[in-house]
């Protein structure tokens, strides 16, 4: 079974551009620009002033309590993070904690999707049910995911006592990899109704008139998902790992409740707020999180290059 | 007609940016509700001062209520339990210039920091000569930055050694001449009792590891008023009698299992215990027994903080509370009276007898009620280590220093005679902003 795809827009944008533009599109257009302009600016004077303050205190040696000290000094701060073990070990932290959280969400949110697209009973009670998790702070269910990994009063330990490995002394927050390991299991369950919710989107436009054709055809189930459902699904997908990417990329909450940063579990963000926010180190702070901002951009960029898709076109603006 | 439906779907996420807008919204209405609430509370006439206090039991909410006057009410506002989290709030209040901040607590560790950064109203002469005569000269010392008195010094805690007397007579030791560490280790060990201690990865382990090198007759910086040149001076052979103090108990059967996350409190309770044996600790732990466990209560006593070497005096932990008075304070008039009535000797001692935080005066000492539920003993043993107590190097960048401390000396089983030279090296990275803390 070969792989089946909807007509793609891009093919479809192509064919347009060779169309003269009319008259009126062109009013419509100018139009369109004028009536988006005034949030625009806003937009830009809202993000933009903080975004290049930030690059301009990267250049300098200032902490807010030694407000004489103020000199500056270029590219310092960057030399000094780029060379720090600690910058580098957090980087790793966080990449760890974005490609297993965005992994296993990815698996149980599409799950979830295909629950909710399918089902036929209380539909609308069993959606409600998935999105929970996603409607719930991220600082309370921070809480609720650290007292349930406590060793004290936590039901993992309770629970769990037959799985190998953990038992009713395991301290969760004592190693790196168990504190890693409960940050984590906090993060999915917190966010893959996200996940889950971009994926029904997706699931929703393929076309049942394919799936139907393939079943035809004699596709198993197997077939189906893999040569119909996942390949038309590409662009949710796209969007949706692009999103939870940027977004786990970006963790702070869980891990301030949780650890707090200890047994190594400090993420870049949680680095960038030591810096500027405990250690009043506001030169320092901006020079990470004008890197913080980099690497953001970057992954975004290799996201986009990875799944192939353009982001106009999941749009749909040709 | 597939492209379009397939494209609306992609570009319906949930609205997160408009969930946030809707947030941000709020949040400024919430703001302006409470600016207009603020500017009511000023209409009425009579003023009112703000203090943030750190959280105690009831003892400073009564020395405000003893200092409200005709004209002002103090009224308290509680800050966070931990230290340098207290520190974070009122700096970057204070570098906001919030004008709802009036008197602050201030942990005497930070006062250089907020008072080089030019937060606090300068203190007229003639409280300053009050403040000079009347305190301890530790405190005084503690409150000053660039010559002169930047905070006014309203309690000051030492830490003593507190020890189980069953257990001392158990194990033969003479308390009435002063221990070091080793003799205490090597006892509670070969007798199946503990030392309990502060070593969890916190300001109080900097306290203690502060007070080992003192101890010792090192320090951690040599000239403190340098700033980021400060002169790092923890790798000496004073540094090294005090990382083998705190390897010893490591790594010795008196570490309390919990050693690595204790604070005041996880060490007080570890003394509670049945093999709890020695402790040091703050002045408040002596009432800190009295209605949970009374036979405790009665079995504890007291001596002098162990030395770090034998024969060389030990020099105590120094900590307390200084009072500062916001520069950006709407009533700097009113805020600086009310804070020279917070310091008066009888609030002290009224703050004592609710908190058993002590006087930063001799005076405060002298309170009727304060001697009545303090043996003359312990009041005489806190005076004496007060004297003898050494401060955390008086620097701006105490929090960096005392970050890159624990960096390094933390967790205390890793301790060893090479980690004063490791410190040494990473605290002067840290200040010369060479490495992240």
């Amino acid at each position: 079974v070969s792989t089946t795809t909807a007509p793609t827009a891009s093919k479809q944008a192509g064919s347009r551009n060779k169309v003269v533009a009319t008259d009126r599109a062109i009013a419509e257009n100018r139009l369109g620009q004028r009536l988006v302009a005034p949030a625009l600016i806003l937009m830009v004077l809202v993000t933009a002033y903080p975004m290049l303050q930030a690059l301009y205190l990267s250049l300098f040696r200032y902490r807010l309590t030694t407000p004489d000290d103020k000199g500056f000094i270029g590219l310092k701060n960057y030399g000094v993070i780029l060379t720090d073990s600690l910058f580098w070990k957090d980087t790793l932290n966080t990449v760890i904690i974005m490609v297993a959280t965005v992994a296993v969400e990815l698996v149980i949110g599409f799950a979830f999707a295909m629950v909710m697209h399918r089902i036929i009973f209380a539909r609308g009670l069993i959606r409600t049910a998935i999105l929970i998790p996603y409607g719930i702070i991220t600082v309370v269910s921070a809480f609720a995911w650290q007292f349930t990994f406590s060793i004290n009063n936590g039901w993992v330990n309770a629970w769990f006592t037959w799985v190998p490995g953990i038992s009713s002394t395991t301290n969760w927050y004592g190693d790196h990899w168990h504190a890693m390991f409960a940050i984590m299991v906090s993060e999915i369950w917190k966010t893959t109704p996200f996940m889950a919710l971009l994926l029904l989107a997706g699931l929703s436009q393929v076309s049942e008139d394919m799936l139907e054709a393939a079943k035809v055809d004699g596709a198993t189930a197997a077939q189906r998902l893999f040569k119909v459902i996942l390949p038309n699904m590409r662009a949710a997908i796209m969007v949706a790992v692009l999103f939870r990417a940027l977004d786990a990329f970006r963790i702070f909450d869980n891990i301030y409740v949780m650890t707090r940063g200890a047994q190594n579990t400090e993420s870049s963000s949680f680095l960038t707020y030591r810096q500027s926010i405990e250690q009043f180190q506001l030169g320092m702070g901006s020079a990470l999180s004008v890197l913080l901002f980099l690497t953001v951009l970057l992954l975004a960029w290799l996201i986009v290059k990875f799944f192939r898709v353009d982001l106009a076109q999941a749009r749909g603006e040709g | 007609m597939l492209v379009r439906t397939r494209s609306r779907g992609a570009t319906s996420p949930p609205g997160r940016s408009d969930t946030r807008r809707r947030v941000a919204g709020s949040l400024g209405a919430l703001a302006i509700a409470a600016g207009l609430l603020s500017a009511c509370g000023g209409g009425s006439g009579k003023t009112t001062l703000v203090w943030y206090i750190n959280p105690d039991s009831g003892g400073q909410a009564a020395v405000a209520k003893n200092c409200s006057t005709a004209q002002y009410t103090i009224q308290t506002q509680t800050l966070p339990q931990d230290a340098n989290q207290q520190r974070v709030q009122l700096a970057r209040r204070l570098a906001a210039h919030d004008s709802g901040i009036d008197l602050m607590s201030i942990d005497p560790a930070y006062t250089a920091e907020i008072a080089n950064a030019g937060f606090l109203a300068p203190i007229p002469a003639a409280e300053q000569a009050t403040i000079k005569q009347q305190s301890f000269k530790g405190a005084t010392e503690n409150a000053t930055w660039g010559g002169q008195i930047a905070s006014y010094p309203f309690w000051s805690n030492v830490q003593v050694l507190w020890y189980r007397k069953s257990f001392v007579q158990k194990a033969g030791i003479d308390m009435t001449q002063p221990v070091t560490w080793d003799q205490i280790i090597k006892a509670a060990s070969d007798n199946g009792g503990t030392v309990a201690v502060q070593a969890n990865k916190y300001e109080g382990y900097s306290v203690w590891i502060n007070a080992l090198i003192s101890g010792a007759g090192g320090s951690i910086i040599q000239d403190p008023g340098a700033g980021v040149d400060a002169k790092v001076t923890i790798n000496s052979p004073a540094g090294v009698d005090a990382a083998n103090v705190i390897n010893e108990l490591a790594h010795s059967k008196a570490a309390p299992p919990d050693l690595s996350i204790a604070q005041e409190g996880q060490a007080g309770s570890a003394f509670g215990e049945p093999n709890g044996a020695f402790m040091v600790n703050w002045t408040y732990i002596w009432h800190n027994y009295d209605t949970t466990q009374a036979d405790v209560a009665k079995d504890i006593g007291y001596a002098m903080y162990p030395e770090t070497v034998a024969g060389k005096a030990s020099a105590p932990p120094y900590g307390g509370i200084a009072i500062g008075v916001s520069k950006y304070s709407s009533h700097v008039a009113d805020a600086s009276a009310a804070a020279a009535c917070i310091i008066k000797p009888d609030n002290q001692g009224v703050n004592a007898v609710l908190t058993g935080n002590m006087p930063a005066s001799s005076g405060g000492y002298d309170y009727a009620p304060l001697k009545k539920i303090y043996p003359e003993t312990l009041l005489q043993l806190f005076q004496a280590s007060l004297q003898a107590a050494a401060p955390r190097s008086i620097t701006p960048y105490w929090s960096d220093v005392s970050g890159a401390l624990l960096s390094t000396w933390h967790p205390a089983s890793s301790v060893n005679s090479h980690t004063p030279a490791a410190s040494s090296t990473f605290i002067e990275d840290v200040l010369q902003g060479k490495k992240l803390l």
